[in-house]
């Protein structure tokens, strides 16, 4: 490979420290010693970690997003595997329309979509809850599941599915033997996108929630006390740990997906 | 009934299929009955429609209009999984997650036999695909020609009444074609199954089958045996589709009860038996073809032929077991191309070289 | 006839899958938007909804200062973003196209990391960074760069530019770098071979084939941001707030609704008029590159 010119060189250096900048200072502030987030950093403690075990409201929002997220993250994901197959594999009337309609929530501002759906709530008189949130990102969600899924879908060669067929299998065993084995990597891939998206989503949670927090939402009403700070700091640290743990995951099933997959002649 | 002890029972039989892909009509209308226990080709080039035709027959597509009958039953609203045919495909469509044994498994596993007979009998039929002991070999780990095997065994298992095979040996090497052309025969002969095989490979169906169908553009322009096919090419297009055959032009000069006279274009006079004259041509432009190997070049002076002429060799093609030579028609600007074997000793002309050909009128043919 | 069978076969097995979600995203996205449209039509009456169709709430809107000002910034401060966050991201995604080599699957993913992070906290994070005794100011100090902390960049549209920069960041790169893989390098080794400098063949081939990943990526920017509520609220302070900040204020505090929804309808508006624009000015480069 040729080499770079030196001014290309240096800026992308520093544009990853402009990237890392900010979660560099998660675990920094999070083992600080200090109760008041700056610099000089003062002594070295796990005190916050500790300190967050003792957090009711903080218990009772993690699990309410844990059950957001995991309800969210199955259903986007059977909505994105139902999306996925049939634009992979049929033709129908209005398919592009239909299709735009379940892709459009990528492209509205997330405002939008949980002002929207405020309106609808209020209007039928629905209260606001968890399931409500769930509703929402549902909706945002089954975009990130239908983009994964389709390729899974789409790159499966057509006549491994009529070999099935022609063994006589009917066609919920051909699903049930054949295409979910072979898309199973993209299915628990889009799983743990959605679980992310959702235990990070704040503006339709902040929206839609009622009294019941989701963990964000209960990120936000914290980010005005300077005292709670550096435990919100070792709870984002958690977090972030968390989440690549759930992406290295993600990768290794996106490339088992691939490899299972584009691994026929054709 | 008592068709079954017939001998003649026809296996398959289609009657007015058609199918259309949006405005483009690919399957116009074919007629065909195929016998049980047969080894039949249907032969043409890529977009004829053979391959949507086979997958008629497997149920996998619906044809427009027609009837499909196999073995005395219609197939009409009949799905893939319930007909009495299984199809080797020409990706081979192996199942990647599974291993060489759930692969030619997949169908009796359905069938929910005892696991002990299963394994039995997956491991009798990886013994005749020549398969033996790769029952736990993952898929991906296959060479082409072994995935071929796992896919014809998974479909044989299952002992369909009638195989379908569409270009099962073209993403083959030469040397693997020819052997399995010869396995795929013998495992036929041995089952007595009726063997539907799709190709583009005219020498393929020539070796293979008990009948071909010839298809242009979604209709069967000759069905008969590879000989019939082989020597009695009905249109100029099957002629030049099946081996290599010369054309020349031809023109009826006189006319008896039995006979036409006609006057091959620089070859002379030919007089044709009436039954030989297809129907329908005109008289006034004939054509007339013979396969090079029906010309024969006469090395001995005194050599007799029936008829010959002298001509240049201008052009030599040297396949080791025959040499194909081109050569200008006498008094013509027309080229014929004549074929002999090279038997030990026999000369092989050079470029420019004069030659003698000999030749029978028995050996023209008049094409549609 | 039977073709006309056959296609309406054919619909009902696409149908019968993208059936749920699609109702799903019918009931919960399309008709909400509806209710909106006629939400901003109607007054807030105290607690009661007067539905008498008025186009008062525009008017509202076209007539106060502060609406028109706050719609005004977020898209002045938003086509900054799009503007920064594109310029920074195309040098990256050229940098891993051309020179990443073997590595390009670990640059794309050490570009990804950091945005695990909760986008709040992200956010937030960069408070901590421009505050007033913040990463930056300290920094400076302990250098004797400057010898008062520095105001300017916190709680203003700066602060608001530099963190959404960042938080978008891989939106733009991803796009970008995808467009630049898909150029064939033999047409730039054949514009080299002609004598092209490497700027001249920079421009005259390079770029116009990575334009329709700079124009996604810039749709892709420039379409959430104009809506972005927590940036403003958490590094903007008073000149930084947005038009979300408002939406939000309509819905909970004021308890206006319908003047929230004229608000939230006169945004989609202005960014759907913008995106066409972007896409409109997109084609006629492309055209005047290949005439
Ligand atoms: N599902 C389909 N939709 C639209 N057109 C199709 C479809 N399947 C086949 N065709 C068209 O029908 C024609 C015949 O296809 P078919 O696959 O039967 O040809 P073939 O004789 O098997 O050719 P080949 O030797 O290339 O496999 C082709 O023009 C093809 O493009
Ligand atoms: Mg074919």
């Amino acid at each position: 490979m040729k080499k770079p010119p030196l001014l290309l060189f240096s800026f992308v250096i520093i544009y990853l420290v402009f990237l890392y900048a900010p979660i560099m200072l998660l675990p920094i502030f999070a083992f600080n010693d200090s109760s008041i987030i700056a610099f000089p950093l003062s002594g070295f403690t796990v005190d916050w970690f500790v300190g967050l075990m003792g957090e009711n409201t903080l218990h009772r929002a993690l699990k309410n997003s844990l059950i957001i997220a995991i309800t969210a993250a199955v259903i986007s994901t059977c909505f994105g595997i139902l999306t996925a197959r049939a634009m992979a594999r049929h033709n129908f009337l209005g398919k592009r329309p239909s299709f735009g309609l379940i892709m459009a929530p990528l492209f509205l501002p997330e405002i939008i979509i949980g002002v929207a759906l405020l309106i609808v709530l209020i209007q039928l008189g629905i209260s606001l809850n968890i399931w409500t949130v769930i509703l929402g990102h549902i909706l945002i969600c089954t975009p990130f599941s239908v983009s994964i899924l389709y390729s899974a879908f789409n790159n499966m060669d057509k006549s491994i599915e009529e070999a099935s067929l022609d063994l006589g299998e009917t066609r919920f065993g051909t699903f049930r033997r054949v295409i979910f084995p072979l898309v199973k990597p993209g299915v628990i891939a889009s799983l743990l996108i959605c679980f992310t998206i959702s235990l990070d989503e704040f503006v339709i949670a902040f929206f839609l929630t009622g009294v019941e927090p989701t963990l964000p939402v209960y990120i936000w009403a914290q980010l005005r006390f300077p005292s709670k700070l550096p435990s919100i700091m070792a709870l984002g640290f958690i977090l972030l740990l968390l989440s690549l743990i759930l992406l290295a995951i993600f990768e290794y099933y996106r490339r088992r997906s691939e490899t299972l997959i584009g691994n026929q002649p054709s | 009934m008592t068709s079954e002890q017939n001998d003649n029972e026809q296996m398959v039989e289609l009657r007015g299929i058609r199918k259309s892909f949006g405005d483009l009509e690919v399957v116009k209308g074919i007629d065909l009955n195929i016998a049980k226990g047969e080894f039949f080709s249907l032969l043409g080039p890529s977009g004829c429609g053979k391959t949507t035709l086979l997958r008629m027959i497997a149920g996998l597509e619906t044809p427009d209009d027609g009837t499909i009958v196999i073995s005395q039953q219609s197939m009409n609203g009949v799905d893939a999984n319930k007909r009495p045919t299984n199809m080797v495909f020409q990706s081979y469509a192996i199942f990647p997650h599974l291993n060489v044994g759930e692969n030619v498994a997949y169908g009796l596993i359905k069938q929910r036999l005892p696991k002990a007979e299963i394994r039995q009998r997956v491991d009798a039929m990886l013994k005749m695909v020549d398969l033996d002991g790769y029952y736990n070999r993952p898929s991906y780990a296959l060479s082409g020609g072994q995935r071929q095997r796992v896919a014809l065994a998974r479909a044989l298992i299952l002992e369909p009444k009638v195989l379908l095979l569409d270009e099962p040996l073209s993403a083959l090497d030469k040397k693997l074609r020819e052997q399995m052309q010869d396995e795929l025969r013998r495992i036929q002969r041995t089952l007595g199954i009726t063997f539907i095989l799709v190709t583009h490979d005219q020498e393929e169906a020539l070796i293979m089958s008990d009948r071909i169908a010839v298809m242009f553009d979604g209709n069967i322009a000759q069905l008969g045996t590879p000989k019939e096919i082989y020597d009695k090419p009905l249109s100029k297009r099957v002629a030049s589709f099946i081996g290599v055959m010369n054309f020349l032009k031809g023109k009826c000069v006189g006319e008896t009860k039995t006979d036409i006279k006609v006057e091959v274009a620089t070859l002379g006079q030919v007089s044709f038996s009436r039954d030989l004259v297809p129907e329908g041509v005109s008289l006034d432009h004939l054509n007339i073809g013979f396969r090079p190997e029906m010309f024969t070049v006469l090395y001995d002076k005194k050599e007799k032929a029936e008829n010959t002429f002298m001509s240049e060799v201008k052009n030599v093609d040297y396949y080791g077991d025959m040499t194909y030579y081109t050569l200008a028609l006498p008094n013509s600007d027309m080229d014929i191309t004549v074929s002999m074997r090279n038997t030990s000793g026999r000369y092989v002309y050079g470029l420019g070289e004069a030659i003698r050909v000999g030749w029978r009128s028995s050996s023209l043919l008049i094409l549609n | 006839m039977s073709s006309i069978f056959r296609n309406i076969n054919a619909s009902l097995a696409g149908w019968r899958l993208i059936g749920t979600p699609f109702l799903f995203g019918f009931l919960l996205l399309v008709a909400p938007l509806f209710l909106m449209i006629a939400l901003s039509f109607w007054t807030q009456d105290y607690l009661d909804l007067d539905r008498t169709p008025t186009l008062n709430n525009y008017r509202d809107i076209f007539s106060h200062p502060v609406y028109v000002l706050l719609i005004k910034r977020s898209v002045i401060i938003s086509l900054i973003v799009t503007i920064t966050t594109v310029l920074l991201a195309f040098p990256m995604a050229y940098y891993i196209s051309f020179y990443g080599g073997r590595y390009k699957a670990i640059w794309l993913f050490l570009i990804t990391i950091p945005f695990w992070t909760s986008y709040l906290l992200r956010i937030f994070l960069w408070k901590i960074i421009l505050g007033y005794n913040g990463v930056v100011n300290s920094g400076l100090q302990s250098l004797n760069l400057i010898e008062e902390p520095l105001s300017f960049i916190l709680y203003n549209a700066n602060a608001v530019v530099i963190a959404l920069a960042h938080a978008w960041a891989p939106f733009a790169i991803l796009p970008i770098f995808v467009a630049l893989e898909r150029i064939d390098r033999s047409m730039l080794e054949a514009a080299k071979d002609l004598g092209d400098t490497a700027i001249r063949s920079f421009m005259r081939v390079t770029l116009p084939l990575a334009m329709p990943g700079i124009v996604s990526a810039a749709l892709i920017v420039f379409i959430p941001t104009i809506g972005d509520y927590v940036t403003p609220r958490l590094v903007g302070g008073k000149d930084g707030l947005m038009v979300a900040n408002m939406i939000q204020v309509q819905f909970s505090k004021a308890n206006n609704a319908p003047l929230g929804a004229a608000l939230a309808i006169t945004s989609l508006l202005t960014v759907l008029l913008i995106s066409l624009g972007f896409l409109f000015f997109n084609r006629r480069y492309l055209r005047k590159q290949s005439s």
